[in-house]
């Protein structure tokens, strides 16, 4: 047991471990002190100077999320002094900020906005003429509005996190702005669109690129089939932009509210992330059996891909050459599905929902051939609920629609880190052995950074790693390359705990996100779903059985690798 | 983006001997902690700038990110983006050369030159900056052109001193 500090906060005691913050130790109290460049996990620099408190022992106020408490500390959070303190940062933040905030994404959903209405602030205090920029649009994932940001650096340190550092403070004084090195664009960068920044910011300054009204429009043309599908991921997300709990798993009001969004069919993309699975295990078992190239990463990550393309383009040949679910979809619903039901291709337009902004890049990859017409986020797709006036929290409960409706617990757990993996090692354990009968892999659960395991299959040893979070990626792949680290197959999703913190998923208050591990609890509800499936392993289900049977033939055969497989292309940054 | 015009070493690192004293430099300072800040003064000291080329060297070299290397280059001011002049001018904008009017003599360089502060001439002949006092107030206002120090300047007297550089050229 740690060495415990006692101290008093607003004349409350508490008792903490040494080496806790001010912050940390008011949490314990139950007071909440205002932060906006801190971020748990992410960010932690006292810059903003929001959360500056009186101290005992202090000269002046000081910053409590980095201020270390002490033995007999008398804490005071809301003197006069600090409310006055606050009050002028915030206007001081308002005097240049591009105070579009009837019409902004984050209205209702901003720090700055709700801190700026409880401290009561003159947002015109210091107003003054303040040169305007345009919008940063060259990318298709991600928005960056720069007359917004207020400097808190949450983005920066995001993107250092992930091992990227595509953008940083630019200048110095009351010409820093954050930006790219040499102003270059987002997509001149090194971004790789993950948008672990747009999670992170508390304001709108970084947004998705929305593809809402091509969405709207397609569903309003009488020419167009319309047809959606949800990644794992969205059901254990969506139900928080309805004020649901954090983990709540809503797939069955999800279906219904999309199906009320116009006349549209709603497939679930599990059945894809088994149709990988079946195509991945194939790949591994025949680099393991036919000296291939190894370890095999996993490629349903377009973040991930383009780290490597970018990054680390000599491990190209690692990469599977697997399409991510998304893109197996696209490929599935313009051949198979549109031959099946007598559809032309051109007439099918095919919207996603994702958690994740860098697909809304993946489908606008040439060799992709827009089988995917558009990619939404999370977000986007609550918005377009509450737009059509659907009351999400009362609807019934609803099936996804045939013939993509039955998927196995495998496909569902894609959502989380370590989820491929243990889909994939379900099959291809039983692959090499008709008797082996482990379903659960619970070694490569969790949120732990990095794991690794190796599994004895028919005489065979796999040697496998799980890492997300792009910086864990990034260690990984310097112990393959200095030859410390030997595996066989290897799972990376570039952002931390995996889909269910993406880049497009809901973006929740401080204090919820300061309090809980949105990570964990987003991923119990997609164990749960799949440890309540009847069918677990992806070459359990029907669909999978039908669609081989009377198109593919075969995982890895001809028509597979034509529709289901795809090539990377080395595009060395800096 | 753009950075200078003409013959410059934003796309390359410049000579082999520019290019290998950068490499040893970063070879032999890279295990230092904070050693950014002492490789960009160096490294400027061999290409007079830091072209991105340069920066994207060290950025790699020392395993960060371009836009970190960006960051510090453009918080201090004593590193520069573009190019010296073979006559770098210095205007200084210190309060007492302030008082007396150095802005106008900042003006009437650049009116001469055709250049902002901050520039280089396309001909690569002179580049304008201004600093913050060269400790000869009792000369204010003070120019500096390369080592020589002109003071108690007005802004008439600003052309035929720009003129004798560019004779001293031909």
């Amino acid at each position: 047991m740690a060495d415990m500090i006692n101290l008093k906060i607003n004349n409350i005691p508490v008792s903490v471990p040494a080496g806790s913050t001010i912050l940390d130790a008011a949490r314990v109290a139950h007071i909440e002190i205002p932060t906006l460049c801190y971020l748990k996990d992410v960010a932690c620099v006292g810059s903003c100077r929001m959360c500056l408190v009186e101290a005992t022992g202090a000269r002046g106020l000081v910053a409590a999320c980095v201020y270390p408490v002490s033995e007999g500390m008398e804490v005071q959070t809301n003197t006069e002094k600090c409310r006055k303190s606050r009050k002028t940062s915030l206007e001081l933040m308002l005097s240049k900020h591009k105070k579009e905030c009837l019409a902004c994404e984050r209205a209702g959903n901003c720090e700055l906005q709700r801190l700026s209405v409880e401290y009561n602030c003159d947002p015109n205090r210091f107003e003054q003429d303040t040169e305007r920029h345009p919008l940063d649009l060259s990318a298709p994932y991600v928005v960056r509005d720069r007359d917004k940001c207020i400097n808190c650096n949450r983005c920066v340190a995001a993107c250092k996190k992930q091992a990227v550092g595509a953008i940083g403070p630019i200048g110095r004084g009351y010409a820093v702005h954050i930006g790219s090195a040499f102003e270059m664009s987002l997509m001149e960068s090194v971004c790789v669109g993950c948008g672990q920044c747009i999670v992170a910011c508390p304001v709108g300054a970084l947004k998705e690129r929305t593809t809402v009204d091509e969405v709207w429009a397609a569903i309003g043309d009488p020419s167009k089939k319309v047809v959606f599908f949800t990644a794992p991921s969205v059901r254990a997300t969506l139900g928080e932009a309805f004020e649901q709990p954090v983990g709540t798993n809503v797939e069955g009001k999800m279906v219904a509210a999309i199906r009320r969004l116009g006349n549209v069919e709603v497939f679930n993309m599990d059945i894809t992330a088994d149709l990988t699975i079946m195509e991945e295990a194939a790949e591994l078992l025949n680099r393991i059996q036919n000296g291939g190239v190894l370890p095999m990463f996993t490629s349903c990550c377009p973040a991930w891909v383009k780290f490597v393309e970018q990054k680390h383009p000599e491990m190209i040949p690692h990469l599977s050459t697997c399409k991510s679910p998304q893109e197996m979809f696209g490929g599935l619903l313009k051949t198979y599905y549109c031959e099946k039901h007598g559809i032309d291709p051109k007439d099918l337009y095919v919207v996603s929902v994702i958690p994740c902004t860098a697909k809304k890049y993946e489908c606008k990859r040439p060799e992709m051939n827009g089988e995917v017409d558009a990619a939404i986020t999370t977000r986007e797709l609550a918005r377009m609920i509450k737009t059509a006036g659907i009351k999400f929290n009362d609807l019934p409960e609803e099936s996804f629609d045939d013939p993509f409706a039955t998927c196995s617990g495998g496909g569902t757990i894609f959502g989380a880190t370590g989820g491929v993996m243990e889909a994939a090692l379900r099959v291809a354990a039983k692959t090499l052995d008709g008797d082996f009968e482990v379903i659960d892999f619970p070694e490569v659960r969790g949120t732990t950074p990095i794991k690794e395991a190796t599994y004895n299959v028919a005489g065979k040893t796999i040697r496998v790693a799980v890492a997300s979070g792009l910086s864990n990626a990034e260690e990984i792949l310097k112990g393959i390359k200095d030859g410390t680290r030997n595996y066989d197959f290897v799972e990376i999703m570039a952002c931390p705990g995996g889909c269910v913190n993406g880049g497009g998923q809901p973006t929740l208050p401080d204090s919820i996100r300061n309090s809980l591990d949105l990570k964990d609890l987003r991923a119990q509800a997609l164990y749960s779903s799949d440890s309540n499936n009847e069918l677990r392993r992806s070459s359990d289900s029907p669909v999978i059985e039908t669609i081989y049977g009377e198109y593919f033939g075969a995982p890895n055969g001809e028509k597979a690798h034509k529709i289901l497989h795809t090539h990377y292309k080395a595009d060395p940054r800096v | 983006m753009k950075q200078c015009e003409g013959a410059c070493a934003c796309e390359t690192l410049g000579t082999p001997e520019q290019e290998a004293q950068l490499k040893a430099l970063i070879e032999e300072s890279k295990s230092t902690p904070g050693c950014l800040m002492h490789i960009l003064q160096e490294a400027q000291g061999i290409y007079g700038y830091l072209p991105m080329q340069v920066q994207k060297t060290i950025a790699e070299g020392l395993g960060i990110s371009l836009s970190e290397v960006y960051g510090v280059a453009t918080f201090y001011s004593q590193f520069s983006l573009t190019p010296k002049g073979k006559h770098p001018i210095s205007v200084c904008l210190g309060t007492a050369c302030y008082v007396k009017g150095s802005d106008k003599i900042l003006e009437a360089v650049e009116t001469q030159l055709g250049i902002k502060c901050g520039e280089c001439t396309p001909d690569g002949l002179f580049s304008i900056d201004s600093c913050r006092c060269v400790g000869a107030c009792g000369l204010a206002p003070v120019m500096m052109i390369g080592e020589e120090v002109y003071g108690k300047l007005t802004p008439d007297k600003v052309k035929g001193i720009l003129d004798s550089y560019k004779e001293a050229t031909k």
